[in-house]
């Protein structure tokens, strides 16, 4: 099983590793090729060119693409220097440079940003597992009924439904209508964890509608299956009570796809639920990204999309491991 | 005897421990009624084997879910008629009633182990969770009895096996735990649905073997379901004949190997294969297939593939034959008038057996 486990780490450092390579040939070598030069992002507004070429020397664009990256690399690990001649500064590891835009390390806009981001989507994880998975099961025990035909509806209505227009409905409501939370902020859990989950109870609401609906029909098509499976008709020749062949018996096979795809959707949304983020003007990942996005901030571009990387690949890497505890056949002997 | 069906061939003291009266299942489906089971009648007694063999589709596997009410009762869903388990009426009682007699009075082994034990949990959970159901047992206690029941199973090792998941036991060893499970509570009625169609031919025996101990052990009543009429003459005391959800033929089984007096009960026997008969005869099979059990043929159901309907005058397509004694605790659902049948038996179908 270690072995195993270990595995299954070095794979995903290896997979982070060649994302990390393809951001750097996307977001460094390929603007420069087509002619933008970083340096004059970084430098301002109508830069003069002794600017550019103090910034150029700072952040090593002078020098050749393998050596870039190693010093970017090297920053991730043990921190790295950046010398303009005139101005020197240190920045320790894990360094992923400075934003182009407010000269912020990278590194602590992303650390500030995670709490909200990690807040959100475990919080709306929490919720559209739980929901998805139990109306789910109802659905699927009772098919066909009242239960499952009314679920269906709002299952429907849930993925269709733009967050940017249920979002905005709920803040209306809640907000501008029934003034039952105003003005909907982030509040730190450390600061004040009633508060906190106060102001995270719409975005959660309207993130996990989007994503319940796929998990009530994921559990509700993998619970039919299992429910006809013939070790389920075993259970209930021993004289199970129905409760417990449907929760143990049924519902832990149908379990193994939910939890792979659930591994998937909270990796993706560690990397940033930019829509739920930017109605309910929270500042994550999401947000920071897509800023960076319109600003060509390079390094808080590249920071970003490494740290959802990493995400998604630990989301994979634990999907696997969880997987095999889950299975044993899958489980290597 | 008052009521042939009640005993068929095992003359013996008091009631049966199972007895089934005109038992019918029908499933409601879209295309229409499905009469899977149709006024069936049979009994089993402790320490005696019943055999059912018919075709696939017969009804057999509807009758013994029917008997451990594993069927979702509904509106796709009908039962009718008597199934008394030591004089209890399971079609009437309460499902929360027939669930605590499931797996404690009556229990099941299913044809494919693989597929009917569960692949998460392992061999010891398993049988632990069907001992614990229905006694109130430390799980240390239920331990002991699994290792104790593998043990009896024939299982080497068993404490260490107890941890082993179903994959990791071969096939006959998988249906051995299976029995394991279904015998932990010492049930009183034991069904074995195909208990050795997925398993290999020296195996077969074996469990074949297993079962007749523990029944010895036990003094279990089995049913035994099958199609293969070789499995029922080795375990069984009685032989009841299904075709179309009906009893065709129902008995001891020697009084219906030796003078079986329906032509689908002949057409069963000619196609055992067997290693004595003569290389150049050609394995015989029954001609056509079974019906539709939502077309079933009005009259006999067999008329339509039966070689000697000529001779069984027209009611054999209009009116359904009773199941009838022909000679005590031998009882037939046939048009044939009792000679006849008799004259074919003995001129034309044993001849080619």
């Amino acid at each position: 099983m270690a072995r195993f486990i270990l595995g299954r780490l070095i794979g995903g450092i290896v997979i982070l590793w060649l994302v990390s390579v393809l951001a750097f040939v996307l977001f460094f070598v390929v603007p420069k090729a087509l002619g933008n030069n970083p340096a004059v992002l970084f430098a301002g507004r109508s830069p003069d060119p002794a600017t550019i070429a103090g910034v150029t020397k700072k952040l090593g664009l002078d020098r050749s693409y393998v050596d870039q990256y190693w010093d970017f690399l090297r920053g991730v690990f043990v921190g790295r220097h950046f010398d303009s001649g005139s101005n020197r500064s240190w920045c320790p590891a894990p360094c992923l440079g400075y934003s182009f835009r407010n000269d912020q390390p990278v590194w602590s806009e992303i650390v500030d940003a995670l709490p909200v981001t990690a807040s959100l989507s475990i919080g709306a994880a929490v919720l559209f597992l739980v929901v998805g998975v139990s109306t789910g099961v109802f659905s699927a025990v009772r098919r066909g009924g009242l239960f499952d035909r009314i679920a269906a509806a709002v299952s429907l209505a849930g993925v269709s439904l733009p967050v940017y227009f249920t979002g905005l409905l709920l803040l209306l409501l809640v907000s501008y209508k029934w003034h039952i939370i105003d003005n909907v902020h982030y509040v730190d859990f450390t600061h004040n964890p009633a508060l906190w989950a106060w102001n995270l109870i719409p975005a959660w609401l309207v993130l996990s509608l989007l994503y319940t609906a796929n998990y009530q029909r994921l559990t509700r098509a993998s619970m039919i299956e299992t429910l006809g499976e013939d070790y389920v008709r075993t259970a209930r020749a021993k004289g199970l009570r129905e409760r417990t062949v449907i929760g143990k018996h049924a519902l832990r096979p149908a379990l193994t796809p939910i939890v792979t795809i659930f591994g998937l959707d909270l990796g993706v949304l560690f990397g940033g639920a930019i829509l739920t983020e930017h109605t309910f003007g929270f500042r994550g990942l999401g947000a920071i990204s897509i800023d960076a996005v319109n600003t060509q901030d390079l390094p808080v571009t590249m920071g970003v999309t490494l740290f959802a990387a990493f995400f998604i690949i630990l989301a994979n890497v634990l999907v696997d491991v969880t997987y095999a505890f889950i299975d044993p056949r899958v489980r290597p002997s | 005897m008052t009521d042939p069906t009640h005993t068929a061939a095992t003359a013996s003291s008091g009631t049966p421990f199972l007895q089934v009266r005109d038992l019918t299942v029908s499933f409601h489906t879209d295309d229409g009624v499905v009469h899977a089971v149709d006024k069936l009648s049979f009994s089993v007694e402790r320490g005696r084997t019943l055999g059912i063999v018919g075709e696939s589709g017969s009804g057999k596997s509807v009758t013994s879910l029917a008997v451990m009410g594993l069927h979702r009762r509904g509106r796709r869903v009908s039962i009718a008629g008597e199934i008394r388990l030591d004089g209890e009426d399971l079609v009437t009682a309460p499902a929360e009633r027939v669930r605590g007699l499931r797996g404690r009075r009556m229990a099941m082994i299913f044809q494919d182990p693989l597929s009917s034990m569960h692949p998460q949990f392992t061999v010891g959970d398993q049988i632990v969770e069907a001992y614990r159901v229905h006694n109130r047992v430390s799980k240390a206690a239920a331990r002991r009895r699994a290792t104790e029941l593998l043990d009896l199973v024939g299982i080497p090792e068993p404490a260490r096996r107890l941890d082993d998941y179903p994959h990791q036991f071969s096939g006959g060893m998988r249906q051995r735990a299976m029995i394991a499970m279904a015998v932990s509570c010492n049930p009183e009625l034991l069904i074995a649905d195909e208990p050795t169609t997925a398993l290999d031919v020296t195996v077969q025996a074996q469990i074949l073997d297993l079962m007749r101990e523990l029944q010895k052990e036990f003094n279990s009543a089995i049913i035994i379901i099958t199609h293969e009429l070789g499995v029922v003459a080795e375990i069984s005391h009685d032989i009841l004949v299904m075709y179309a959800g009906q009893a065709m033929e129902y008995g001891g089984v020697e009084e219906v190997f030796a003078s079986a007096e329906h032509p689908y009960t002949w057409g069963l026997l000619q196609s055992i294969t067997r290693l004595d008969r003569q290389l150049e005869t050609t394995l015989r099979t029954i001609p056509g297939s079974p019906p539709s059990l939502i077309n079933v043929p009005p009259g006999c159901p067999f008329h339509p593939r039966c070689t000697y309907r000529e001779r069984a005058g027209s009611a054999t397509s209009t009116t359904r034959p009773p199941l009838a004694e022909t000679s005590p605790g031998h009882l037939v659902a046939c048009h044939l008038p009792v000679a006849e049948r008799r004259r074919l038996l003995r001129e034309e179908v044993i001849p080619t057996l």
